[in-house]
């Protein structure tokens, strides 16, 4: 498209705007309005597996998993005993009524506590399988004894479900939520159900205080700190731009009609995200505030330069034309630039980041639209208030003079800052905990905390050992292979217990030759095995059978060990060491880890990756913008450096700050290059075109500070404060999204101010051909847009 | 056992001793259910089942058991069933394993009680012993199938109380639907929805309910066949589990009636020879 086709459009769409205000408004309301009804399509998914694609490797392993053994999902209820332990009446009465009691919750399979736990004893010649504490009315001391000492010896109990020191207790809810992709209601249904139910004991028993933890309760904290942050988050942001835009347009009418424009901005995004069959999760909350962050920053040059020309005696009309005709096409780069940088977000190897992504973009081009369309629809029809500007101080001439007076120590220094920095980024680690995604102050998370401190952490892994021959689990080599792994868990630090089949069958073993302990060991009859084994299922009540732990045939097994909460380098670790012992003390068999944990330990590596190609398509696909924008390769190479600096400045100082790179940082490179771009591409400009109207290096510098460092002044402390706003969510993602975003925008300005300017003294001395002006933007070429840029130069400057 | 359930258990087995001695009279008149309340039309339906199934005396037959997973394993249990019926009382069963062959000739012998819990014996080769299984366990899976002890065990009236629910067409086959209500709170279910054809008062389908009330499994019965020109069989029964999406498939693939068992071949004695 040639520049007098590109003029033209712009002169079509400006004058329509200018001449049928109320039919562009009305247009716009209607389409709106079409497009918003969308949002009746949104639903929270309240899920963990949101983070995780579909063939997500370490995902398909878990819900292999999870059909070859029974699903693990569970709700923890943490019995925690004010005074004394749980071993006495009330305390174990009230474990046993609430085991009995659970069964009842919604979705539930089994139910495990140290009352229902299946005791075996011999008697005379019989087996007898049955719960440890059978009646409510037959607890006594003698019971409660038996009880205590087989909770602190036996392997299966003790540091799962009760504390060794019995100040703690759990019953274990394990859940079967229904195959399909929205299990919010079932999950909060069944969160209010356990919390209703402990809200009773704990009345019926004031010596009992309930925690409740598992993966239905993270998935429950997904949903309802996701809810909080959307009532909480958005509406002090708007209260936020409501302030910050009283400030700069100084005009109640023009905050009004920028507030609408942003209003309608969001509500058009999410709408469209619903027509498109987005929904809404961790991930795409944030997407209300990075769009009303970023229609602030078009409307505000809009509305500015408005107001600008009114001052200038214009009429309304003639205002709004300026306007417009001032700010389209930069305003169109930017949002562009910021598009663009959303938009690589779809590389991202976790689907609700890519959805994060792809709805911010859209936002950021339907701001764009409506900044350009509604935004001076609304000017035309609405008056607006000019008031007498305010005194004119000059800080950022004084600012441009200092810079170019200390030039030859701020080029040395800022170098040598930014190299600092940048050597403090290998520090960063990454890490992605799903427990520590929720902040300490957070039910969840004090749950989670609580159970760590008194008996274990929350995090499991599921090992699955594969036999590859029927009824393989009756093989004395491999019942010892299992045996052998479990203790070798056992022994590791990181793990406070282990749940295996070679327990069950040393103890049936036991019982089944008259409570010996000499025979607390493995038989080593394949037979003896298989009919110690059929002789226990056949013993075992409902729901506690051991289909958890067997697959049909018995060629496989599965192993739980419970961690630590760990971080996702020490989970890939552990996985790694216990691959590493399997090739070398039982090569032959095969074994699969596997869990919601694990997951996690591996997104952040995996999507590291697919975010370094996302950083390189951003950075590529913007220097080529940049280079067009500009017109000019070597100001486009220049420019990679302020470009690629900050975040790597900022990273260096997030390794101070944090240390931890968790999905919620992954994509914030890729999402601020599009955004601090922008800085860059006004003061280039400017300075560029300052170069070309025959002034040196100096001379543009002053000139560049003066025209855009206010407005870039401003911009950036827009979106530093909305950025910002972020941390104050109690999902760690998104508030330590916020925070380093917050930080490299703002450091974006600092390089964009110190360095930028020092640098192009010492690289841009050349003076600048007039061919090359030919080649340039017709903005400059025209008499009427040199007065124009005058204008926007005075206009800045204020 | 609670006061209540004895009481219950007693009055059941008055009425089967009062079915039993009316027996002959009973199955050759017209079977007429009109005019009685919910709960009375469902016993009386349960009743009328129970009565057309006496007389078979004993059975021998060969079963396949085949478990199948969501991820598409499946495993194969065979074994041997003999049967004996008991006239005041729940009927005596021996299974005999023959597959898995780990379990290859460990055997199971029940007595099934009407008022009190099951007695169950399993022999196990491996040790040489005869081990007493506590039968108050009696709701976990059979052999790790969907089925428990509790879906194979012999039909009594006294193990359920029954409400009749309304007249169905299931499979293009006329129905009664009935509710039936275990009477033993170690049961594994609180309800069971039976469908029975009105013809010949055969089960078709049963639904299971677990403890929170939800669905838990569904069992059909298919391949009648007609034995003694009395009794019917299925020949094959599905369990499908709704929670877990597994199921197990039971095949019939021979089976023999008045085969001459004793009581005698049903004790903890011959348990060890039975092969």
């Amino acid at each position: 498209m040639n520049q007098y086709q590109n003029k033209n459009l712009r002169k079509i769409w400006i004058n329509s705007i200018v001449n049928h205000p109320w039919l562009i408004i009305l247009m716009v309301i209607a389409i709106v309005a079409a497009v918003s009804y969308g949002g009746k399509n949104l639903y929270f998914r309240a899920d963990y597996k949101v983070f995780f694609d579909k063939d997500f490797p370490q995902m398909l392993a878990h819900e292999e998993m999870q059909r070859l053994f029974n699903n693990n999902d569970n709700a923890a209820l943490i019995l925690v005993p004010k005074e004394g332990t749980v071993y006495t009446e009330p305390m174990l009465g009230l474990l046993k009524e609430l085991t009995d009691e659970a069964w009842q919750t919604p979705f539930s399979t089994r139910v495990d506590s140290i009352t229902n736990y299946q005791h075996t004893r011999a008697e005379e010649d019989d087996l007898v399988v049955e719960d440890l504490i059978l009646e409510r009315d037959a607890i006594n001391s003698q019971s409660i004894a038996l009880t205590q000492q087989v909770s602190t010896t036996e392997p299966a109990l003790v540091n799962r479900l009760v504390s060794p020191d019995g100040k703690a207790a759990v019953v274990n809810i394990t859940i079967q939520l229904p195959d399909k992709e929205n299990r919010t209601a079932e999950i909060i249904e069944i969160t209010e159900y356990v919390k209703a139910m402990t809200d009773r004991y704990a009345e019926k028993y004031p010596n009992a205080e309930f925690y409740h933890t598992g993966i239905i309760l993270l998935n429950y904290s997904f949903a309802t700190e996701g809810q909080k942050d959307m009532l909480t988050l958005v509406p002090s942001m708007y209260l936020l731009i409501i302030l910050m835009l009283s400030v700069m347009l100084r005009s109640i009418t023009g905050m009004l009609m920028t507030l609408i424009v942003i209003l309608f901005s969001i509500t058009a995004t999410m709408g469209t995200g619903g027509w498109f069959g987005y929904f809404l999760s961790t991930g795409t909350i944030n997407v209300p505030i990075v769009v009303m962050t970023l229609a602030v920053a078009d409307c505000v040059h809009l509305v500015a330069s408005a107001q600008f020309a009114m001052r200038q005696g214009k009429t309304r009309t003639e205002a709004v034309k300026f306007a417009m005709d001032l700010n389209l096409m930069p305003v169109f780069i930017t949002s562009a630039t910021t598009a663009i940088g959303f938009l690589t977000l779809i590389f991202s190897e976790s689907p609700i980041l890519a959805d994060f992504g792809e709805m911010s973009a859209m936002g950021v081009m339907i701001a764009f639209l409506l900044s350009v369309s509604l935004l001076p629809a609304l000017m035309m029809v609405i008056p607006m208030q000019v008031k007498a500007e305010p005194e004119h101080r000059g800080g950022m001439e004084n600012l441009a003079d200092w810079v170019i007076k200390h030039n030859k120590k701020v080029l040395p220094i800022s170098a040598a800052l930014m190299l600092f920095f940048a050597c403090l980024v290998p520090l960063n680690e990454i890490n992605d905990e799903s427990t520590k995604y929720f902040a300490p102050s957070t039910d969840f998370r004090q749950s989670v905390d609580k159970q760590e401190e008194l008996i274990s952490g929350m995090s499991i892994i599921n090992w699955a050992l594969f036999s590859d021959e029927a009824g393989g689990i009756n093989d004395p080599k491999f019942v010892q292979v299992i045996a052998d792994f479990s203790e070798w868990l056992r022994a590791q630090p990181e793990v406070d217990h282990v749940a295996t089949i070679a327990d069950t069958i040393k103890r049936l073993n036991k019982s089944m030759n008259g409570d010996d302990q000499d025979f607390y060991r493995l038989p080593q009859q394949r037979e003896l095995n298989a009919q110690y084994l059929l002789m226990y299922e056949m013993s075992l009540p409902y729901g506690l059978d051991l289909t958890n732990q067997l697959n049909i045939d018995k060629s496989s097994t599965r192993i739980v060990s419970t961690q630590k909460n760990l971080g996702s380098k020490e989970y890939v670790e552990l996985e790694e060491r216990a691959m590493a012992w399997f090739a070398s003390h039982a090569p032959s068999i095969r074994m699969t880890a596997a869990s919601s944990g694990l997951m996690f330990a591996h997104i952040g590596e995996t999507n590291m990756d697919s975010m370094i190609v996302s950083m390189l398509v951003a950075l590529i696909l913007i220097s080529v913008l940049l280079v067009f924008a500009l017109r000019s390769v070597r100001l486009g190479m220049i420019s990679l450096i302020p470009n690629i600096a900050p975040a790597a400045i900022g990273f260096g100082i997030w390794a101070l700050i944090s240390g931890e790179i968790n999905l919620g940082l992954s994509v914030v490179v890729s999402m601020t290059l599009g955004i601090i771009v922008d800085d860059t591409v006004h003061f280039l400009s400017k300075y560029q075109r300052a170069r070309q109207d025959g002034n040196n290096t100096e001379e543009a510098i002053r000139y560049a500070f003066s025209s855009v460092g206010r407005a870039m002044t401003i911009t950036t402390l827009v979106l530093c404060t909305g950025f910002a706003l972020l941390t104050l969510s109690a999902f760690r993602l998104n508030a330590d999204m916020g925070l380093a975003t917050a930080i490299i925008i703002f450091v974006a300005l600092v390089v964009d101010f110190l360095f930028l300017p020092a640098f192009l003294l010492l690289t841009d001395k050349g003076v600048y051909s007039k061919s090359k002006i030919a080649n340039d933007a017709a903005d400059q070429n025209t008499k009427t847009e040199n007065e124009k840029s005058e204008l926007l130069d005075v206009l800045v400057k204020n | 056992m609670n006061a209540l359930t004895k009481l219950t258990s007693a009055m059941a087995a008055t009425f089967v001793l009062t079915a039993a001695i009316n027996v002959q009279a009973e199955t050759s008149a017209a079977f007429d259910i009109t005019g009685l309340s919910a709960e009375d039309k469902g016993l009386a339906i349960a009743k009328e089942r129970k009565n057309r199934d006496l007389g078979w005396g004993d059975s021998t037959s060969n079963v396949i058991m085949t478990l199948r997973n969501s991820q598409g394993e499946e495993s194969i249990r065979e074994m041997r069933m003999k049967s004996l019926e008991v006239n005041d009382d729940g009927d005596k069963g021996l299974t005999i394993f023959d597959k898995p062959r780990d379990v290859k000739g460990t055997a199971f012998l029940t007595f099934s009680h009407v008022d009190k819990a099951d007695d169950q014996w399993l022999y196990l080769p491996a040790l040489k012993r005869v081990k007493r299984i506590s039968s108050r366990n009696k709701s976990g899976p059979f052999m790790g199938s969907e089925f428990s002890y509790e879906d194979l065990s012999s039909f009594e009236v006294e193990k359920y109380s029954f409400k009749f629910l309304a007249e169905e067409t299931v499979n293009g086959v006329a129905t009664y639907k009935i509710e039936q209500i275990p009477t033993d709170k170690n049961s594994g279910y609180t309800r069971q929805v039976v469908w029975l054809d009105q013809e010949h008062l055969r089960g078709q389908q049963v639904d299971f309910y677990d403890r929170k009330k939800s669905l838990l499994k569904t069992l059909t019965f298919s391949d009648y066949s007609l034995h003694l020109d009395k009794y019917w069989r299925p020949m094959k029964m599905n369990m499908v589990n709704h929670q877990t999406k597994k199921s197990t498939e039971l095949n019939t693939t021979s089976l023999e009636f008045r085969t001459g068992l004793k009581d005698s071949d049903f004790n903890k004695a011959t348990l060890k020879r039975a092969r």
